[in-house]
């Protein structure tokens, strides 16, 4: 039976401490090397680029390495005066995702102020189509991604009244599958990423009741593979960022303890590198800022101290939110 | 995805193509301070540069149009460039017939990117021609029958064409081919919820269906989560069905301990408990005898899950001992 699983095994010699002052380094120097094949490829994403790192770095107390001002200064000159909507660098066309990434940024360092807030909640509330679903940019493809990108920018924003609520709520819902998960459209296949966007956008909008919460959380459980770590779908290699899609999802489901916390905390930490610090997708694969964030947000998840506590539903860490005074709904049990 | 390096020994940077000499490209703007430092390879500069440049100047030409083609080809992820290549499409009223062909070899060779997928939905639209789509989406499940940006298209395609009419023949051989397919699977409700409809002929035919395939793999998340999904549309239920029942007990009594099995009779014993219609074979007490078999032994990793479930079997029973002795009243 088990011999047939997608799976990997651990090897003895792979990291087994949290590496924090390697990963620290490893992302204030990321983006300095200007040999960086990786670099000149992440221009077209370089708003969340920045989200990643300084995120991480937040939750490791370590964001006074990023250069703060700079990057708000690189925010403002990437809003587009005309939509409203930001992009991920300068030139590039307004998209949700940077435009959320973008009020993540300012969020974390208090500086909503730096930009044009109006033109933001202008741009979102444009993107809301008749369904409620929302557009991700003016070329109209539809996803529940950006229904999440909304919602998660619009309270940001203290400016949910901007969008029909109960219509973004009622598409989140039509995207629900037999399986009790979410797919990016309605009829989509259920896929983890996709079922943290849905869930994220229901805890927002304080409308968890709506969901299959035991039948969900059992599908999120079914993903945890025998290494302990977590895939996206059935069938499929266990990858790091799902540590933090499916626990995520289970935290605001009140269910994380569901999952066998000891083997998925073995399985992040293997994917450390111990020489280059950073996480990567998978024990031995090349790191990157996105996967080291959702490494260690999950690691906080499961409940590690010397990573600040973040927030579930943000992925922003936990100070940030109360000060915001926001409080997304977490199921109770 | 392809090489910043420049490999290709006949290529000729747009700073030395004559006809490129009227435009000065434009490097890449970080601000004022730039927060990082890009170092792009020099075909990459060199493209970007002019791409920068005929994107600020707006401008819709032939030469334009094939930049972006060079622009693409180093980074297809770049929504920016795609975007400015349907303009100028758009403002050519260029023949599109010959871009199908050019995004489809696109597609071959970054399958999992989200622009290039939308191009080719944009060009459907436009064209409202799909002719093409089952046939460029079935090659790339071939290649990945579980890439979720080509079923997505297809579903698209299908849904906005009515294209349904072959679609379980194909969902059948992705089946066939790989019993775990959980996209096939999903695929196949989705023919069903939108096309063929839920009628009770169709549902014993889905229901067969399921179970000759789960006999044939037991240990099937797949298989299990979609019986579960087309017993949503019987009016019977879980356990009113006498095949489902009668062939999860033969699996059981056969020594069958797939988790999924289990679940599933677990699921059974719920359903009947809550319907008030427990019996010798769905009860609290087969339920609690389950669970305490996934936790210790079958599912061991998800075993604090079994224990939730346990501990809520173990609650009912209690209240249904209360209920038989007709003290319900007087406790509540």
């Amino acid at each position: 039976m088990s011999f047939t699983t997608k799976d990997v095994v651990l090897k003895e010699d792979r990291p087994k401490s949290l590496l924090l002052q390697k990963h620290s380094d490893y992302l204030a120097s990321y983006g300095l090397n200007k040999d960086d094949y990786e670099y000149c490829m992440t221009e077209y994403l370089r708003m969340s680029g920045i989200y990643w790192s300084l995120t991480a770095m937040e939750l490791m107390d370590q964001s006074s390495r990023m250069p703060k001002e700079e990057i708000i200064e690189f925010i403002k000159s990437c809003q587009d005066s005309e939509s409203g909507g930001i992009s991920a660098s300068i030139n590039h066309d307004p998209h949700m995702l940077y435009t959320l990434s973008a009020v993540q940024v300012l969020a974390m360092y208090d500086r909503l102020d730096a930009i044009d807030v109006e033109g933001v909640v202008r741009f979102v509330a444009s993107m809301q189509q008749e369904d409620g679903s929302f557009y991700g940019d003016k070329w109209g493809e539809v996803d529940t991604r950006f229904s999440f990108c909304a919602v998660m920018c619009l309270s940001l924003l203290h400016r949910m009244e901007d969008i029909n609520v109960n219509k973004a709520v009622d598409f989140v819902l039509s995207c629900m599958n037999f399986d009790g998960g979410f797919g990016s459209k309605p009829g989509s296949e259920s896929h983890a990423g996709l079922i943290y966007c849905c869930v994220g956008t229901l805890s927002i909008c304080k409308r968890m009741d709506a969901l299959h919460a035991d039948e969900l959380a059992w599908w999120l459980c079914e993903r945890q593979l025998p290494s302990g770590g977590l895939n996206g779908r059935p069938e499929k290699l266990p990858d790091l960022c799902y540590s933090w899609w499916v626990m995520s999802s289970l935290s605001m489901l009140n269910r994380i303890h569901w999952v066998d916390k000891k083997s998925l905390e073995q399985f992040i930490l293997a994917c450390q590198d111990a020489e280059t610090g950073g996480f990567s997708d998978r024990p031995g694969d090349i790191t990157d800022p996105f996967h080291t964030l959702f490494g260690l947000a999950g690691l906080s998840l499961l409940g590690n101290t010397s990573i600040k506590a973040v927030n579930p539903t943000y992925c922003m860490p936990q100070e940030t939110i109360d000060k915001l005074k926001l409080e997304p709904q977490i199921l109770h049990i | 995805m392809s090489d910043c390096s420049d490999h290709d020994p006949n290529w000729v940077p747009y700073k030395e193509r004559p006809e490129w000499n009227d435009v000065t490209p434009i490097p890449e703007n970080d601000g004022p301070n730039p927060v990082v430092v890009i170092a792009h390879s020099e075909k990459f500069e060199d493209v970007y540069g002019y791409f920068r440049s005929v994107l600020q100047r707006n401008e819709k030409s032939k030469r334009a149009l094939h930049l972006t083609k060079d622009a693409v080809e180093l980074n297809p992820a770049n929504y920016t460039v795609w975007q400015y290549r349907r303009d100028i499409l758009k403002t050519l009223n260029t023949n599109l017939q010959s871009e199908f062909a050019y995004v489809e070899s696109v597609i071959k060779q970054s399958p999992k990117n989200y622009q290039v997928w939308h191009h080719r939905r944009v060009l459907v639209e436009w064209l409202q021609d799909a002719s093409l789509e089952l046939e460029l989406t079935k090659d790339a499940l071939e290649q990945d029958p579980k890439n979720y940006h080509a079923w997505q298209h297809r579903q698209w395609v299908i849904k906005t064409f009515g294209l349904y009419s072959q679609e379980m023949e194909f969902v059948d051989i992705l089946i066939t081919e790989d019993v775990r397919n959980n996209s096939a699977w999903n695929q196949r409700y989705f023919v069903l919820n939108n096309h063929l409809g839920w009628s009770d002929l169709n549902v014993q035919k889905e229901i067969c269906y399921t179970l000759e395939k789960i006999k044939f793999v037991k240990n099937n998340e797949s298989a299990w989560n979609y019986l579960r999904g087309i017993l949503l549309h019987d009016k019977r239920g879980l356990c009113g069905n006498a095949v489902v029942s009668s062939f999860c007990e033969d699996l059981y009594k056969n020594k069958c301990r797939s988790p999924y099995l289990l679940a599933f009779i677990i699921d059974m014993c719920d359903e009947a408990i809550k319907k008030d219609e427990t019996n010798c074979l769905y009860n609290p007490e087969r339920a609690i005898e389950l669970c305490e078999a996934l936790a210790s032994k079958y599912d061991k990793i998800r075993t604090k899950y079994w224990n939730y479930l346990l501990e809520r079997f173990r609650k009912c029973r209690g209240e249904q001992i209360i209920n038989s002795n007709g003290l319900m009243d007087e406790i509540e």
